[in-house]
């Protein structure tokens, strides 16, 4: 796998760093406890424009990072996560936006995390590092934005957990933004949801090598993280796309040998996707993300959802996918309705995709083309103009 | 019938939900000359992508579920326009039209046209024509109904008709025998 390099529209890019100093130190988050320092890992593609007023902040989902497009080095085996939708002529057309995406607190790619070295003691964090929220990642990304010398965004684009992120940026930042776009989203996750993630980090912790989340001196708990990625992947796909890209196949052979060599071609997918992603991940981080997942749920200030988005300004396009169990359609749809009642400027549509809840990485041709259009339109939403 | 009367009939600056709304060129006008809050609801996904484009907030959904996330009263008005024939249940849907509206307007073929007569009755053919081009075998049209059967079922219904626009094509005509002569029918209509 991987070994032909590819090429990306957006070609090289580099990497940035930010680091909070001064008075944004020590950062403030929700759970209580503080920060005394914060690096922020990001990448910008296109150019801001005089004015500052055509940028766009691409918010990952819960395994990504900040290269969302291009490539670091002309051999990279893959570009960006989002290589599809970000680039001169895509939907997030870097000719014409300037496209900013930054890796989340508490994730392990650049940006702070549990495996993060402490400078008060000199070692890493692991599991001392404090649980974050969706909001403090989010209000440490209006710092970076703030930073980078932009008020009010274009948009903000985010699918599964950045979609969440989105919505947080939306009800916490009424006037930073003209547009958002949420593919693939909920206001609060199911209980379904969280059990998954809970025996996703159940895995994790049950592996030996886990060690209360101190293993960064020794082998790392590869068993537990690569589980914990299987199930994830289960719930990222569906049924129907599993019945169409496995089947019953066998991975090597035609009969089963009856012996425990036998592996069928679902498994054999699962335990690759399990072993990548621990070249990639860190377990302790798997911890605090999901975690803080299960803890945002919008409405939660507020007597119900319509009551948080009163305050939003932005125009909003919500995309979800028919086969999307995970994050359903149902979901989205106490988003779009709940601000329809609170008189708000949104789009609703449901792409119909046996890809699961993966559909927002993969649907990339019809999903291009809503977000492009929803980007480029005038808005003539009478309720918008009037109270801005 | 073009939408010159449905834009008529709709006061300035009230807020409209478009039923079927298509590529959204009715919500279009209401906003541009009306200055309407308009929304749109249909399920074609290239009508989607349309109204999107275009500017206007629309929402993918099936008008056979009815209306059910939308709140009473929720809009000044609720548009359907030549559609009502094509969904499963007609009834279900003008109930909850005027649940969510406050008035709702309403347009539709009449069946009953001289001409459909004509070929029903006389040449024993199920109506083609101008009007309503279609094929019995593959046409959306799964009601027919005339404007008096409309206004029948709206008195079961409780529900009253304000107003009544009457067409041959795209011309108004004058109220005149109109289940006879009215190829299309408009109404206002409103909870008793």
């Amino acid at each position: 796998m991987g070994v032909y390099p590819v090429r990306s529209p957006s070609g090289i890019v580099p990497e940035h760093d930010f680091a909070l100093t001064g008075d944004d130190t020590p950062f403030h988050l929700e759970g209580g406890r503080t920060l005394a320092n914060v690096n922020v890992r990001y990448e910008t593609y296109g150019n801001l424009n005089d004015d500052r007023s055509n940028a766009i902040l691409v918010l990952h989902a819960f395994s990504g990072d900040a290269h969302a497009a291009g490539l670091h080095h002309p051999d990279d085996p893959t570009a960006g996560w989002w290589d599809l939708m970000i680039g001169p002529g895509r939907a997030l057309d870097t000719n014409r936006y300037f496209v900013i995406s930054s890796n989340v607190l508490g994730s392990c790619s650049g940006t702070t995390g549990p495996s993060s070295t402490d400078p008060d003691t000199g070692q890493r964090y692991a599991m001392r590092f404090p649980f974050v929220t969706i909001g403090d990642m989010v209000r440490l990304q209006h710092q970076l934005v703030t930073h980078l010398g932009i008020e009010r965004l274009f948009a903000v684009v985010g699918g599964s957990m950045g979609g969440m992120q989105a919505l947080d940026w939306a009800v916490r930042y009424p006037h930073a933004m003209e547009r958002v776009v949420l593919l693939a989203t909920t206001a609060q996750l199911s209980a379904q949801a969280i059990a998954f993630n809970e025996v996703g980090r159940n895995a994790i912790m049950s592996d030996p090598l886990w060690e209360n989340g101190d293993y960064y001196d020794g082998p790392v708990p590869a068993r537990g993280l690569a589980v914990a990625r299987m199930i994830g992947h289960i719930t990222y796909l569906s049924s129907e796309s599993m019945r169409m890209k496995f089947g019953r196949r066998l991975q090597r052979g035609d009969a089963f040998a009856f012996d425990a060599n036998d592996q069928f071609a679902v498994e054999s997918y699962l335990a690759y996707q399990g072993e990548k992603f621990v070249d990639r991940f860190d377990a302790n981080s798997y911890i605090y993300l999901s975690r803080a997942m299960d803890y945002f749920d919008l409405s939660v200030r507020y007597p119900h959802l319509e009551g948080a988005f009163a305050a939003t300004r932005a125009a909003f396009l919500i995309i979800s996918y028919s086969s999307d169990w995970l994050f359903t359609t149902a979901q989205s749809k106490e988003i779009v309705y709940a601000l329809a009642r609170a008189g708000r400027d949104v789009s609703y549509t449901e792409i119909d995709s046996p890809y699961g809840h993966d559909a927002f990485l993969l649907e990339h041709e019809i999903q291009s083309e809503l977000v492009a259009r929803f980007l480029a339109s005038p808005r003539v939403y009478r309720g918008q103009h009037n109270e801005i | 019938m073009k939408f010159d009367t449905i834009v008529d009939l709709i006061r300035e600056g009230s807020s409209v939900l478009d039923l079927g709304c298509g590529d959204c060129t009715l919500l279009r006008r209401l906003a541009e000359e009306k200055g309407v809050l308009g929304r749109g609801v249909d399920r074609e996904d290239h009508m989607i992508q349309e109204c999107i484009k275009k500017g206007v907030s629309v929402f993918h959904g099936d008008l056979d579920e009815g209306l059910k996330d939308h709140p009473t009263g929720s809009y000044d008005y609720v548009v359907l326009s030549r559609t009502l024939q094509m969904v499963h249940r007609p009834a279900f849907l003008l109930t909850e039209m005027v649940r969510v509206g406050r008035k709702a307007i309403v347009s539709f073929p009449n069946f009953a046209h001289v001409v459909n007569r004509l070929q029903l009755g006389i040449l024993g053919r199920m109506p083609v024509n101008r009007h309503i081009p279609y094929q019995w075998y593959d046409t959306p049209n799964i009601h027919f109904f005339t404007y008096r059967d409309f206004r029948v079922l709206c008195e079961d219904l409780g529900i009253a008709i304000t107003r009544s626009a009457f067409f041959r094509g795209d011309k108004s005509i004058r109220p005149l025998a109109p289940n006879l002569r009215a190829t299309d029918v408009c109404c206002l209509i409103e909870p008793v």
